[in-house]
């Protein structure tokens, strides 16, 4: 016991500082409460827009349907991750949960793509029309981040960095998805290009900055 | 993972932890500790199920328990001997902040693990920021070698006696008004005072006498 001297004033005042905490939620029911602010979202914007556009366009290119589940998917698993991740003790290996959902998401956008070579009538977005995706993407992501690491900052993520990329991935592809219901162009290569670089933007921002906001926690 | 009765027993308990804290805190830490079944690291889990609630003397145990665990943790990640007890400090401090993230239906080695790598390549970071800033002994003592070696003290020792005797053969008003402005630091009103010269012919004194003796060394190799 005689080399516990050196804390015995750090745990007795430790001791006294003891107030009862309230335990962290799990990952996956602080998941749903993001995905219920991401749910309002959506709702807002289906009453504004209604969903027939969104089901017709899906209807007519199955592929933009699956595009638009795999962001969907994308944004539960990597906020899960996220969320997991700022539990000291679990796996880094969470971090890969996301990556069906990227697969699907990339893959079915990719296909949309293709098709515009194969079907060359279909309309595709014009470089302004795809600035307000870019816009679109970049302005949704910024409030849901924020949350996100709001959310974060009271759990103990000891990989900022990591955790702060899957915040992005997970923003950006909720705003991706809330995109889907009032997005009235095919999946082009402008479009698929801007989304990526959207994605891409609001996951550097994150990494770039989310890392120092979390490890402040 | 198996959990004892005596641990599911605490968070059952701790469920509803906001407001029924006085609940918790009136379990007896001891009947956990008692159970024979129980593994040092469920004993630990149970620990903190009531530090949770606020069990200020299971806490305790729990961190002086942890003192080992985290100890060998940075010893893991390379931390020095010397090192040791910082990383120790600096994890039972993030313990007692994040102390909440802490799920008793997993393990608490895990998680305090966790916790004791992170600050402990914070240490080993902050260490190597520091090293890259110091100097490294031997190259202080070669780019700022001593001064006060005996060959310097000697040479020193034989100006001063060289500029003693330049002083003395200096004409005696210079010389007074060197000794006493120059060597005794006096003020010119003091230096007047004693000498009975007035200031003016004092300071043209030192003048002439600071003028001769540079002189004299100046042509000196």
């Amino acid at each position: 016991m005689s080399d516990l001297r050196p804390y015995e004033a750090l745990i007795d005042r430790l001791g006294t500082d003891l107030v009862p905490v309230r335990r962290l939620l799990p990952p996956w029911l602080r998941t749903a409460g993001w995905m219920l602010a991401v749910a309002a979202i959506a709702a807002v914007l289906l009453m504004h827009y209604g969903a027939d556009p969104m089901l017709r366009r899906w209807a007519g290119t199955p592929d933009l349907g699956w595009a638009g589940m795999g962001a969907v998917i994308t944004a539960i698993t990597a906020a899960w991750a996220a969320f997991a991740l700022g539990v000291p003790g679990r796996r880094a290996s969470w971090a890969w949960l996301p990556l069906p959902g990227v697969l699907l998401w990339i893959g079915a956008s990719g296909l949309g793509c293709l098709r515009t070579w194969i079907a060359p009538g279909t309309q595709i977005a014009s470089m302004h029309q795809s600035a307000d995706c870019l816009i679109f993407i970049i302005s949704f992501s910024i409030p849901l981040s924020a949350l996100l690491i709001v959310l974060l900052r009271r759990a103990c993520p000891l990989r900022p960095v990591l955790t702060a990329v899957l915040i992005g991935l997970a923003s950006a592809a909720a705003s991706a998805s809330l995109l889907e219901i009032c997005h009235s162009f095919d999946a082009a290569a402008t479009d698929l290009v801007t989304h990526a670089l959207a994605v891409a933007m609001v996951v550097a921002v994150n990494a770039a900055m989310g890392g120092r906001l979390l490890s402040k926690a | 993972m198996s959990q004892t009765l005596t641990a599911t027993g605490f968070m059952g308990l701790d469920s509803g932890l906001s407001r029924g804290m006085s609940l918790v805190r009136t379990v007896p830490v001891e009947s956990t500790a008692a159970s024979t079944s129980e593994t040092p690291d469920q004993r630990r889990a149970a620990w903190m199920a009531a530090a949770q609630g606020g069990d200020r003397r299971a806490y305790e145990k729990l961190l002086a328990d942890s003192v080992a665990l985290i100890r060998a943790a940075a010893r893991r990640q390379g931390v020095a001997q010397d090192y040791l007890d910082d990383v120790v400090q600096e994890t039972l401090i993030t313990v007692h902040r994040v102390r909440h993230t802490y799920d008793p239906s997993r393990s608490y080695d895990a998680w305090l693990t966790a916790i004791a790598n992170r600050r402990a390549i914070d240490a080993l970071r902050s260490r190597g920021r520091r090293d890259s800033r110091e100097l490294h002994d031997e190259f202080a003592l070669d780019s700022h070698p001593d001064t006060d070696d005996a060959s310097a003290a000697t040479e020193s020792g034989q100006r001063a006696q060289r500029l003693r005797e330049a002083i003395a053969e200096l004409p005696p008003g210079q010389r007074e008004a060197v000794e006493q402005l120059g060597l005794r630091e006096r003020s010119l009103s003091e230096a007047a005072e004693l000498t009975g010269r007035n200031t003016g012919a004092l300071k043209v004194n030192l003048h002439r006498a600071l003028k001769a003796l540079r002189e004299r060394f100046h042509g000196e190799p």
